[in-house]
Parts: structure tokens; C-alpha cells; sequence
């Protein structure tokens, strides 16, 4: 029986076209995502606040931030030409703390955020796909994180663990993986029930082989999508934490800034340059995440679009 | 049953439901030879579906064995993975059964990958793609199951399934959805498979008329049960299970028979009749012939066993002598 399949060669590629979908994919993506303006704005923010971020060293010198090397500028400062938003309490510029605020509150967004994605993804398909006893296991221990009232949590969290930046990304991730791992069991049970899994099955194919092959292609855009919307609830967390004293306090943090404005009494003072810009950071980038991950969303999520899953 | 490619005794597969337990498959002893087609022909839900995809253990016994080429289907990973390279399936739904965001290149390529076959993976998918009729097998590599029609996407299957150049053949309704001019390619693709490379096909169908044109081994089944079994001539000029007359005389081209039309659906296979499970819908019951024969208590009171009525021709029935 050598010869079932006769012989016969091709010119086919299965290579370049791979190449070549990808492509394609990635064009389609594009030209959908620039059909919404709301979505393009946000995605011009986020440009922006991404360019402040990196290149913040460039933008404002970090002695900016040190109360030693602003012992001489006036404390209190409305804006003015060299502190664009005035001083605090300390005389250190305002502009400089929001400056570098933008990279901890992005980069603690976007780091917890892949953390809590791998981790919910992990046990939403694991719990999702081997069912019985694991399934029950995971969801027990999922619906135990998830009714834990969250904020307490995270507080002892923080105050048990050292106070640094990547204890606060560990923190958030902690109490925010249960949403992704449900969304992730749920979508991963209907993808099991479909007919292209049990072909796969009986063409001889591993659990391992059906999970990277069929599972995972199927449950990734529903995983991506929720990169972006989960991205603006950790930056909000980081800010809740830092404000009540949580946070990393050796890094300059927009819900740091916030709390020493707090502290200083700006508010009482009306000193609103001291606590405006990092509030008005906060909403603008948590709002352009929100834009763009609804637009991604909506492009990606199969339960969104017609013809797909 | 000497050189029994497939053999199995008693096979049950029950599910479990919180209405109860459904006996899909109850007690089927079946054999298939190299080099042969058998069909299995019954109406829908009667287990036919389960029956096979228990054959590759995609469904768990609840009792009874399979043995293929005298090794047992159990659901042990190493047998499994093995089994499923000597046996192959052609799904009835080839929409659902292809993975959307595969190409169809990737959806043949498939089983070649997964059990490592030797030699130019373009090549051996161009070649199973050309003998299932899919040609120049260029046109179709980069194209997507939603690309192409309902019967394209059955052939991408077959070719996904001889691509492994199995042993068996397991074809659940492969031409069902397919229009007539190329019903025939596929079923001569299949003749030839069988009598070229001497494999076995259990072809799963409705249709009597369809396994009148390749079996040469009819199975009926009714209710998880085979009720008559035999060489197709034999099956088709001699019916002796009054479902399978009935069945008969509704294909077309068998105009000798007088058309009987059963009455009643098939009954739950939750709640299976007692005695012969045919018995509620039988004609021979319904007419008053077996009351006449005086087995009318026998069948709606004592389980019939398959007999034995002529060389390799056995049905299961009360009512016939």
C-alpha cells in the first residue's frame, strides 16, 4: 500500500504563504482599525505618552526630582515659564515628577497586565480543555481569588512584600487573573466541542498538538483584546495602590505625585498645578487605552463579529 | 475471519445524561476484511456515528472489544496515536470538521506532520489532494475552507484521510452532501482504494441505493443493534428483516417491492422497547402476520438474537423461520 497517494510534486510553498497571510492579516487589521477615528486618537495619545516615557531622561533631568538639588527654587510656584506646571512644597518641579510618573504608570500598566494575561490564559485553558477534576480544582481556586474583596488584598499584599515596583506589578497581577481565566475556560469549552477538534483527534494528534494548533489560534484574538482593555484597570490599580502609600516610594509615580500633593496640602492650598497634571495623565491615558482596545476589540473578538466563531 | 482487519464483540457505548442512560451502541458484533466495503445502513440516530467513532476510540466502551488487526482499541495514549495512523475518518459535516483558520494545505497536511510520514509534505498533499479530486492541487492549498463549496470541503477530508494511506476506512456519509457527477469520482476513489491497495471502508449511510453501488457487505442497524447482516447481493435480493424490506422498498430502483412506508419515529434510545426493539413499528406486528405465525408474545416480550439464515447472511427475528 505504498502508493495510495501517487505520486506528484508541487510548486507550492506552504512557507511564503504562510508569509504572505500574515501579511494580508496584518493589512486587514490596519485597515479596519483606521475606519474608527476614536480609535486612532487614542492610539496618537498613547504615541505620545509612550515618546514622554522613554525619552523622559532627554525631556526633563531627573535632579528635577531630587528635594536636595531644588533646596534653592521657590516652593509653591504657579506655572510659569521654566517649571511649565509650578513647583510643590519642596520646590521640585511638578513638570519633571509628571514626566517621569508616565513611564512607572505605563510600565507597571503593561508588565501586570502580561502577567495577569499569562496567568489567567494558563489556567482558563488548562481548566477549560482537561475539564473533570482539574476544571473543578481551578474554578474553585479562581472563584476563591475572584470573591476576595480586592482592594484589601492588595493592601496586605503590598504591605507584607517589599515596597517595589515589581511587587506592585505581582500584587495587581494576584488579584486580577480570575476575570481573564473565566473569559479564557469559557471560550476554550466551545472551541473543544467543535467538530475540527474531534478530526484532529482522530488523525492521531496529541492534547499538546490540539491545544497550539486549534485551541489557542481560536482563543488568542478573545486573549488580545483583552490585553488592551486590561491594560487601563492596572494602571488605575498602581495609582490606587501609590496613593495610599503603597507604592514603590523610591520612583516617582502619578499616584505618588497625587499622594504627596495630598499630604502637602495642596488641595487646601489650591495649588491645583500640583495634583491636575497627574490626575489629568491618568484619565487621558486610561481613556486612549480604552479607545484603542474597544476598536481592537471589536476588529479581534469572534463573539463580536459576524461569520466568525 | 481469518484475515479479520476489524473485529468487535458486544460493543456498547452508553452516555450518560441526567434523563438517564441512552444505550447508543447495545451489543454489536461486527466484522470488516481487508479489501472489502462494508455499509451500515440505518436511519438517523439508530448509532451508526457512534458505532465508528468508537472504532477510534473517540467514544469509550462501556462493554464488549474491538480488536484492529488484532490489537485492541483501548484509551491509552501510545495505542491511540498508533491506531489512528492505520485508521482514518471521513467526517459527515465537513464544515464543522475543518478548522476555519486553517488553509486547506495546513488541513491535509495535518495528520502527514502529526505521525511524521516520510517524504515532501507539498508533494504527499498534492498527491491526496489530486486523488481525491481536487485538481491542479495548487488552486486549492492557499484557499480556506469557507472558499470553497460543501462538497470541495468533503474531498479536502477524504485527502486529509488517505494522505495517511490508512488500513480502514471509516467514511461517514461521504457522499451525502455531494452532487451526483462527483459522487461517482468519490465512490470510484474508494472502489479503487479497496480493490488497488486492499483497504477496508465501513461506509456509513442512509441510503440503501448507495450501498448498492459499493458494499460488498451490507450491516443494518436499528436502535444501537445490527439487525440483519450479509453479503450486499444476498441483503438486497433476499431481504429477511422486515425493517430491511421496508427500508428497501422505499429506494427508488427496487420497484419489485411493494412501497411500505414505516409509521412513528425511531424510538428514544433512552427508553429501548422490550423484547425486539423493532417491534412497535414492525409491519408484521401492525398487519396481524405475526400474531398469524403466532410469535406476536415472542416479540413483544423475548430479545432477539441474530440467526443465521444462509452463507454469511444472519438477521434478527422472530417472525422469520
Amino acid at each position: 500500500m505504498s502508493d495510495v497517494v501517487k505520486t506528484q510534486t508541487t510548486t507550492f510553498s506552504p512557507r511564503s504563504f504562510r508569509w504572505q497571510r500574515r501579511r494580508a492579516a496584518t493589512v486587514d487589521f490596519w485597515s479596519r482599525f483606521r475606519g474608527d477615528r476614536l480609535a486612532l486618537f487614542g492610539l496618537a495619545v498613547l504615541l505620545t505618552f509612550i515618546v514622554m516615557a522613554i525619552g523622559a531622561p532627554w525631556i526633563s533631568p531627573k535632579e528635577g526630582l531630587s528635594a536636595v538639588d531644588s533646596i534653592d527654587n521657590p516652593t509653591w510656584a504657579t506655572p510659569r515659564f521654566d517649571y511649565p506646571f509650578g513647583t510643590d512644597n519642596l520646590g521640585r518641579s511638578v513638570a519633571a515628577q509628571f514626566v517621569w510618573g508616565s513611564r512607572v504608570s505605563l510600565w507597571v500598566g503593561l508588565s501586570a497586565t502580561v502577567l495577569t494575561i499569562a496567568i489567567g490564559s494558563a489556567v482558563g485553558v488548562t481548566a477549560g480543555f482537561f475539564g473533570r477534576w482539574t476544571d473543578a480544582t481551578l474554578m474553585r481556586l479562581t472563584d476563591w481569588f475572584l470573591v476576595i474583596p480586592f482592594l484589601p488584598l492588595a493592601i496586605v499584599l503590598a504591605s507584607v512584600l517589599d515596597r517595589s515596583l515589581r511587587n506592585v506589578v505581582l500584587v495587581i497581577a494576584i488579584t486580577s487573573w480570575p476575570g481573564t481565566a473565566r473569559l479564557v475556560r469559557a471560550q476554550v469549552l466551545t472551541v473543544k466541542q467543535r467538530l475540527f477538534v474531534d478530526r484532529a483527534r482522530a488523525l492521531g494528534a496529541s492534547r499538546f498538538h490540539v491545544i497550539r494548533r486549534h485551541i489557542l489560534p481560536n482563543v488568542a484574538p478573545l486573549i488580545l483584546a483583552n490585553v488592551t482593555l486590561a491594560v487601563p484597570i492596572s494602571i488605575l490599580t498602581e495609582t490606587t495602590l501609590a496613593f495610599l502609600g503603597l507604592g514603590d516610594p523610591k520612583r516617582p509615580s502619578w499616584g505618588k505625585t497625587l499622594e504627596e500633593a495630598f499630604n502637602a496640602g495642596a488641595i487646601s492650598r489650591n495649588a491645583w498645578w500640583y495634583y491636575l497634571p497627574a490626575g489629568a495623565g491618568i484619565v487621558i491615558v486610561v481613556l486612549a487605552f480604552t479607545l484603542v482596545g474597544r476598536a481592537v476589540e471589536e476588529i479581534l473578538d469572534p463573539r463580536l463579529r459576524e461569520g466568525g466563531l | 475471519m481469518g484475515d479479520g482487519l476489524l473485529e468487535m464483540r458486544d460493543v456498547s457505548v452508553t452516555f450518560s445524561s441526567r434523563r438517564g442512560t441512552v444505550r447508543a451502541v447495545d451489543g454489536v458484533s461486527l466484522d470488516v476484511r481487508a479489501g472489502e466495503v462494508l455499509a451500515l445502513v440505518g436511519e438517523s440516530g439508530c448509532g451508526k456515528t457512534t458505532l465508528i467513532r468508537a472504532i477510534l476510540g473517540l467514544e469509550p466502551l462501556t462493554d464488549g472489544s474491538i480488536l484492529v488487526e488484532g490489537k485492541p482499541v483501548n484509551q491509552r495514549q501510545r495505542t491511540l496515536r498508533d491506531l489512528r495512523r492505520r485508521v482514518q475518518m471521513v467526517f459527515q459535516d465537513p464544515t464543522g470538521a475543518l478548522n476555519p483558520r486553517h488553509s486547506i494545505y495546513d488541513a491535509v497536511a495535518e495528520g502527514i506532520r502529526i505521525h511524521g510520514v516520510a517524504g515532501n509534505e507539498p508533494d504527499l498533499v498534492a498527491g491526496a489532494l489530486s486523488r481525491a479530486g481536487l485538481r491542479p492541487p495548487e488552486n486549492y492549498m492557499p484557499r480556506f475552507p469557507h472558499e470553497v463549496s460543501g462538497g470541495q470541503r468533503q474531498r479536502v477530508l477524504i485527502a486529509g484521510a488517505i494522505a495517511l494511506e490508512p488500513q480502514l476506512l471509516l467514511a461517514d456519509e461521504p457522499v451525502a452532501s455531494l452532487d451526483a457527477s462527483i459522487r461517482g469520482e468519490i465512490l470510484a476513489l474508494l472502489r479503487d482504494l479497496v480493490d488497488q491497495h486492499g483497504l477496508g471502508i465501513i461506509a456509513v449511510t442512509h441510503d440503501l441505493g448507495l450501498a448498492w453501488n459499493i458494499a460488498d457487505r451490507i450491516a443494518v442497524m436499528y436502535l444501537g443493534r445490527i439487525v440483519e447482516v450479509g453479503e450486499a447481493e444476498e441483503v438486497l435480493a433476499n431481504p429477511q428483516h422486515p425493517y430491511t424490506k421496508a427500508l428497501l422498498s422505499v429506494v427508488p430502483e427496487m420497484e419489485r417491492l411493494e412501497q411500505q412506508i414505516l409509521t412513528g419515529e425511531t424510538p428514544d434510545p433512552s427508553r429501548i422497547p422490550a423484547g425486539c426493539r423493532f417491534h412497535p413499528r414492525c409491519p408484521l406486528v401492525a398487519s396481524g402476520e405475526a400474531e398469524r405465525l403466532g410469535v406476536l408474545g415472542k416479540c413483544t416480550g423475548v430479545d432477539v438474537e441474530l440467526v443465521q439464515r444462509g452463507a454469511g447472511h444472519w438477521s434478527a427475528c422472530h417472525a422469520v423461520p
